[in-house]
């Protein structure tokens, strides 16, 4: 078959390690193994790199696409469009087309049927890959599988992918199982081989290798968060499944046994509990915070819901715990597989009654890691729920990022009595006595022997004993020093990162996962003749620092993925002499935020403001 | 010289009294069932020569989850919210598993909005001593029907309740309880040796207390009544708790109609038989008789099921002996070589 491809498409200059392929496959077809190894082989090359899966809620059969972008300049936010398409999947064909731009390259399994007229400014690259499979002589029960394992050596060969990167990213996912790895490897190379014999390159793309990547790792944020939480000391995690949360827990399941054994009995010294329901992941978790263990929970915004009522006993009771809410879209059981920053509001004033929390916003992988053990100190310092939001982009996503870092700091168990210190208060001890004036009371747990240890806990109003009581006085006084102990947190907790640009007189504020493409927004802004300061918030309640940022410029966009601009609307009550400087700009539709979009939107409202 | 020090004070094994055992003073309505159980819990502990500091309370909402403020001062207590008491005490057994705990429910917190909570925290196998205040009724919301509410009783704000009653032992037994019993809060001798027994039992023992409520739901006719109960209960066994310290005299009981069950640290529990040939460690004996009472409306108080586990939920997850929440951080945070082994293994 010959393909209408104009002639001058050949002169188009070339793009080396600038690229977005998207791979369109089914759901349930090990695509997620081909995916992750063309991924991981071109971080092997030194080559900044960022893989999102963009997937159904579904165990089979429906369309699944893993995009990658390839940037050397260091850009891993999404971009609209894809420049390679990998075509396995006939149902989504025709629309898969729609996203090149002219130059744009087709791979695409020989079995799919081309529309009639093929667009004349696209390369197409047909791929046998059936037979391929064939020759291949793999087992029938693996045919399907390792149809996705022949694109890989096809695709890695046109663009430039070195065998042996492949060859590491394939060891790095098989590990030990030597047969699997010499099928999949077998595969791989026929692809290849086939490839260079009979692909004729006719396109603009390629990669080159790069000197490695110092001090970085690639894995996903929920992974990251696991292994902070076991590094931070937890001790007690109970959950529930839900997208896309139950990878954070997962990987704690995974780590814990290599991770968290006693040094002195060998005995495990984390229980991992998976229960009944959401409700009862935060009441055990309540349950074991109390009783002195550092617990945990990770769950999503419908599991959240069915948190709230044991999250206000854990205010009120000053309970630590930490929850880790992976944001996926909503309201209602909404997009379970997208993303979205649409709970920041939710979490903020989670439960009823006189209440507010502490909420960590980790940005990066890293990030994770880091808040996974802070927020475990931050918890049982303050005696306090502590929320990390992280979302599916960040925490189901694989991302280069900067290796963990050992925590700089002793574990922080907080003001904890045990038999001897008690000996100190000479019976002067109180539950929710604040005797150092910062708001934070001490406390015995469950086990402590001293006569005067034990005290009777309860969500129902209590004295500075614990005793119940209903007196007006005693109640404003008790929820006065709750709040007062949270805002002394605001100093303490993870102070916003500033990016700034020389002359830019207006400001863009983001969080979480946006951070990539806010980051490359903001060179775009500044290509474009409009530079802005960029500041990401990684905790609230808001810091000075934010304050003066605002305060600072002329006008202030606030970036997110939410509807009605959660942050901006926080914002503008907590620095409420800057509101009339901030706006909102905001997408929905469960999808990560370009950095042209951002960049238009910016561009847009700058001309409105400016007449 | 003062007069109370001459006064010879009542000591237990361990050299406590009575008064150690004591909670606040009860703000329940004077002659509730709960006061009676609140008491012997007191009492069963006492006799057992238990360390208060050794145990932990735990309750939800309602009535009865008010009463665990009213024995055992010195043991920690929490009281959280409606229905997920199990789920506080399944967290927190594993900080200190030295520690006994007893979970404090009603019947509405534990067969209505906590079901789910009760039929699972008896699936985890959490050891405590799970009792159920069941009076039939919410009182504290002043009188609604609950899931234990007979078929056909009749309150005043809310007419005739037309749904059957749910049996929390039957619910106990086929969600694998290795200790279902029932007691009346009117046979206070009974209900205390079950107290100890359940308490020795390694592993969830469940207890559904008729408690009758004295302000609504105390109606001659009314199954959890003072007069219904003791009209119509029938006890299964007399039944005698034994420490292990103590040597087993058996001759109040006439040959074959006791049984000896060894409890898990050596003591025993005599039953005698009442009810002729009823064996305690058969599940499908204890069905059918609670079928049958149920059926029958007869309230049938006594051991209807034990079993000893295979292994505690502390084997399960392979615990040490030492409390967890008493381990120096260096036994909790992995080494820095352990974390770049993590980061090779990621590059």
């Amino acid at each position: 078959m010959t393909y209408p491809e104009k002639e001058e498409l050949i002169d188009l200059p070339p793009k080396v390690n600038d690229f977005c392929m998207t791979v369109c496959t089914v759901n349930g077809s090990g695509s997620a193994t081909s995916n992750n190894v063309l991924y991981h082989a071109l971080f092997h090359m030194g080559i900044p790199t960022s893989g999102k899966n963009i997937f159904p809620s579904n165990i089979k059969g429906l369309p699944t696409w893993f995009v990658i972008r390839v940037s050397e300049k260091g850009y891993l936010g999404r971009v609209p469009y894809d420049d390679i398409l990998v075509a396995m999947n006939p149902e989504t064909f025709l629309d898969d087309l729609t996203y090149l731009p002219e130059g744009g390259v087709i791979f695409y399994a020989d079995h799919i049927r081309l529309p009639e007229n093929p667009r004349s400014d696209l390369i197409f690259y047909p791929m046998p890959i059936r037979r391929l499979v064939k020759e291949a002589e793999v087992p029938r029960n693996l045919r399907e599988y390792m149809e996705n394992m022949a694109y890989v050596g096809i695709v890695g060969q046109v663009l430039g992918i070195n065998m042996e990167s492949i060859l590491y990213a394939l060891k790095r996912h098989f590990g030990n199982k030597a047969t699997a790895l010499e099928t999949n490897l077998k595969m791989v190379q026929t692809g290849y081989d086939w490839a260079a014999e009979n692909i004729i390159k006719r396109d603009r793309y390629s990669v080159k290798q790069l000197p490695p990547m110092k001090d970085c790792i690639l894995t996903d944020g929920n992974n990251a968060a696991a292994l902070g939480s076991l590094f931070g000391g937890v001790e007690f995690c109970a959950w529930y499944p839900i997208t896309p949360a139950s990878s954070l827990v997962e990987s704690m399941i995974e780590h814990n046994p290599k991770l968290r054994k006693d040094p002195v009995t060998g005995k495990n010294t984390c229980v991992i509990l998976q229960v009944e329901d959401e409700l009862a992941a935060a009441g055990c978790a309540i349950g074991a915070g109390w009783a002195g263990l550092r617990a945990m929970t990770a769950t999503s915004g419908p599991g959240l819901s069915l948190m709230t009522e044991n999250v206000g006993l854990a205010y009120f009771t000053e309970t630590p715990i930490v929850i880790w809410d992976v944001q996926r879209v909503g309201p209602s059981t909404g997009l379970p597989t997208r993303t979205a920053q649409g709970d920041l509001t939710f979490v903020y004033f989670l439960g009823h009654g006189d209440i507010n929390h502490i909420i960590l916003m980790p940005g990066s992988v890293n990030e994770c890691f880091e808040f996974g053990w802070k927020a475990l100190d931050l918890a049982e310092h303050y005696q306090t729920p502590i929320f990390v939001l992280s979302d599916l982009d960040l925490g189901m996503n694989q991302w280069i990022t900067t290796k963990f870092e050992y925590p700089d700091r002793p574990i922080d168990r907080g003001k904890i009595l045990w038999e001897e210190d008690l000996e100190r208060f000479s019976g002067q001890w109180g539950r929710y006595k604040d005797i150092d004036g910062d708001g934070i009371p001490y406390r015995t747990v469950m086990g402590n022997q001293n006569p005067a240890a034990a005290y009777f806990t309860r969500g129902t109003g209590h004295n500075e004993y614990g005793n119940y009581s209903e007196d007006p006085v005693n109640w404003a006084k008790m929820i006065r020093r709750i709040k007062k102990k949270l805002m002394n947190m605001c100093e303490v907790l993870p102070a916003p990162i500033l990016h700034t640009k020389p002359n830019a007189k207006i400001g863009i504020i983001g969080w979480g996962s946006t951070d990539p493409t806010l980051i490359e927004a903001q060179d775009m802004l500044e290509q474009a003749g409009v530079p802005v300061d960029y500041l990401r918030i990684r905790a609230l309640p808001t810091c000075k620092t934010v304050c003066d940022f605002i305060g600072a410029h002329d006008h202030t966009y606030v970036l997110e993925l939410n509807r009605d601009g959660q942050l901006c609307s926080i914002l503008k009550l907590e620095v409420s002499e800057c509101a009339e400087k901030l706006s909102s700009i905001t997408d929905i539709g469960g999808l990560p935020m370009t950095a042209l979009w951002a960049t238009e939107q910016v561009l847009a409202k700058e001309m409105e403001r400016n007449g | 010289m003062d007069n109370t020090q001459t006064q010879k004070v009542e000591r237990n094994l361990i050299g406590l009294s009575p008064v150690d055992y004591k909670g606040k003073p009860s703000t329940l309505c004077p002659g509730c069932g709960h006061n009676t159980i609140a008491n012997q819990i007191q009492a069963a502990l006492y006799e057992l020569g238990v360390v208060p500091e050794m145990v932990a309370k735990f309750s939800g909402i309602g009535c009865s989850s008010k009463s665990p403020n009213y024995f055992l001062d010195r043991s920690f207590g929490f009281n959280g919210v409606h229905g997920r008491m199990p789920t506080l005490a399944t967290g927190a057994c594993f900080a200190d598993r030295r520690i006994k705990l007893i979970g404090i429910s009603g019947d509405g917190d534990s067969a209505s909005i906590g079901m789910g909570h009760f039929k699972h925290v008896i699936r985890r196998n959490i050891p405590m001593l799970y009792i159920i205040e069941n009076n039939g009724v919410y009182g504290l919301t002043k009188g609604q029907f609950s899931a234990t509410s007979d078929l056909g009783l009749e309150l005043r704000h809310q007419g005739k309740n037309y749904l059957p009653p749910l049996d929390l032992c039957l619910e106990a037994l086929i969600s694998g309880a290795k200790f279902v019993a029932r007691a009346f809060a009117g046979d206070v001798k009974q209900m205390r040796e079950l107290f100890k027994a359940a308490f020795i039992h390694d592993g969830i023992a469940v207890i559904d207390v008729i408690s009758p409520c004295v302000t609504f739901n105390n109606q001659d006719n009314a199954l959890q009544s003072y007069t219904w109960g003791r009209e119509h209960e029938s006890p299964i066994q007399d039944i005698t708790f034994i420490p292990k310290a103590q040597e087993i005299i058996v001759e109040d009981f006439e040959e074959g109609t006791y049984r000896e069950i060894k409890l898990h640290d050596g003591s025993t529990l005599l039953l005698k038989k009442i009810d002729k040939d009823y064996d305690p460690t058969s599940k499908t004996a204890a069905l059918d008789l609670l079928t049958e009472s149920y059926e029958k409306r007869y309230l049938t108080t006594g051991l209807f099921y034990i079993e000893k586990a295979e292994q505690s939920i502390f084997d399960i997850f392979d615990l040490g002996k030492e409390p967890l929440n008493r381990l120096p951080a260096e036994r909790i945070r992995p080494d820095q070589a352990a974390l770049e082994r993590i980061n090779a293994a990621l590059e």
